[in-house]
Formats: C-alpha cells, structure tokens, sequence
C-alpha cells in the first residue's frame, strides 16, 4: 500500500503542535489552555507513530501509549486544579493567577 | 486506486485535524472547544488507522474521544458560564505570542530536518501483525516493562491527586 510517507505525518505534526502551542500562549482561559495541551501531546504521538511505521519498529507505539497514559494524569490533575481554584472563588484567568498561596 | 484513496483519506483526515485544532484554540466558549478536540482525536485516529497502528487508534479513541473528554465535558457543565473567557484586546503579548509560536514551528522542523533529513526515503517493510494488540502486549510487557509500570504508578499518583485535589473544604 503505497500512501503519503512519514514526511507528510511529519508536517501535519509539526503544525498541530504549533497550534497546540498558540493555543496555550495565547488563551487565558485553563479549560483550553488544557484543551490546547492535549493538542501539543497528540501531535508528538502521531510523530512517533509516523516513525514508528517508517522505520518498522512498534517501540514508537508503546511509547505512544505511555504518552497517552500521561496525558490523561495530566488532565486529571488540572482539571482538578480548576475546580479547586473555582471552589476559592478565583477567577478562572491565568493572567490572573499570580500568586500560588494555598 | 488504492494508493488513491488512501491519499484521499489521508487529505481528509489531515485537513479535518488542523482545522478542528484552530477551531479548539479559537473559540470562546469551552463547550465547543471541546467538541472540537473530539473531532481532531477522532481525525488523528484516522491517521493512526492509515499508519497501521489498528491497537493505538482504538485506545485514542476510547481513552481519550471516551473518557478525557467526558471528564472535561463534566467539569465545563459544572462550571457554567464562569468557564467562558474570551479573547482581550490584541496587546504586545498576543502578538509575542504568534511570534513565539513561529518560532517553536521553525525550530521543530529545523530539529526533524537536521536529524532525519536524509533518512526519511525509504519506508520499511512491515509484516501483517504490525500495530496489531497481540505485537504491541508482546514489546510492551518484554522490552517496556518497566515504561509499563512506570505508567501504572504514574496513574495511580493522578487518581490520588485528583481525589485530594476535587475534595478540598468549602472555602477553608
């Protein structure tokens, strides 16, 4: 089966991860700073994945399922997070969050 | 004609992937950020299919279009409107931030293009059983073992501080 090669996967990666990174630069809202974060891991697991077929070696999807296992504890923990913080009646704004005092 | 139409399902997937991306960052109301980050882990498992990676593509779309993405969906119903922050007036830090972002994109393909510019001609041959669950368990519990249990501690530190962090006192 003859498809795009890994080149292609790679450029798609590539811009997903900048997305992903205006995403988290330029929003202040957490929920889609969060969103933004997911975008940025799944562009580096779709990179191995690439890698993974181009050179025939299924380690890079192992390792693409350890990323996702990460990326679920990360957002549990920062959705955690957010509701702590709007339990505390902060506002949900990360420019606002300037000080980390409990 | 099968070489085309994975090329069709490869454009299609691929566009469907970046534009459900910007539509996750551009919009001001969470709810449909998220829907929109449903549609590109869908649009990624696409790609993960023409990639042979049958087992990654299930568990994307069960762990994360399942279960990450209710979760999120629970905690912006429990937070209402409060969730919703839109967009400032462009300011210096908007725009350090487009900057930034070329800069990140121009340095991650000049890193790709520095380390696997010459190597990326020729694809190796694969077997069958490629992807398959049966070969991803077998590299998974022998050559990653300990990346597996690794894994394991890392979710079971999450779980607890997801439950430390969710149970905290009304306003102490």
């Amino acid at each position: 089966m003859m498809g795009p090669d890994v080149t292609w996967y790679l450029a798609v990666s590539g811009l997903l991860f900048a997305i992903g990174a205006l995403g988290v630069l330029i929003r202040r809202s957490p929920l889609i700073v969060l969103l933004s974060l997911e975008i940025m891991l799944n562009s580096a697991n779709l990179a191995l994945i690439g890698f993974a077929r181009h050179y025939g070696d299924s380690s890079g999807q192992v390792f693409a399922l350890a990323v996702m296992a990460v990326a679920a504890s990360e957002v549990v923990v920062g959705l955690g997070l957010i509701v702590a913080l709007n339990r505390a009646r902060v506002a949900l704004d990360v420019d606002s969050l300037s000080t980390l005092r409990g | 004609m099968g070489n085309v139409l994975v090329w069709i399902v490869w454009v299609v997937a691929a566009f469907g992937c970046l534009g459900s991306g910007i539509a996750v960052v551009s919009f001001s109301n969470p709810f449909y950020s998220a829907l929109a980050l449903i549609g590109n882990l869908a649009s990624l498992a696409v790609l993960y299919l023409l990639l042979t990676a049958e087992f990654v593509a299930a568990a994307q779309v069960l762990v994360y279009a399942g279960a990450v993405m209710v979760m999120f969906l629970f905690v912006i119903a429990y937070l209402g409107s409060r969730a919703d922050v839109p967009f400032g007036a462009p300011s210096w830090q908007a725009i350090a931030a487009v900057v930034a972002t070329g800069v990140i994109l121009v340095d991650v393909v000049v890193a790709i293009g520095l380390t696997a510019g010459g190597r990326l001609d020729e694809q190796a041959d694969i077997e069958a059983s490629f992807g398959s669950p049966r070969e991803i368990g077998t590299v998974f519990l022998t050559d990653h073992l300990l990346a597996f249990e690794i894994t394991s501690i890392v979710l079971l530190a999450a779980a607890v501080g997801g439950v430390v962090l969710g149970s905290g006192r009304e306003n102490p």
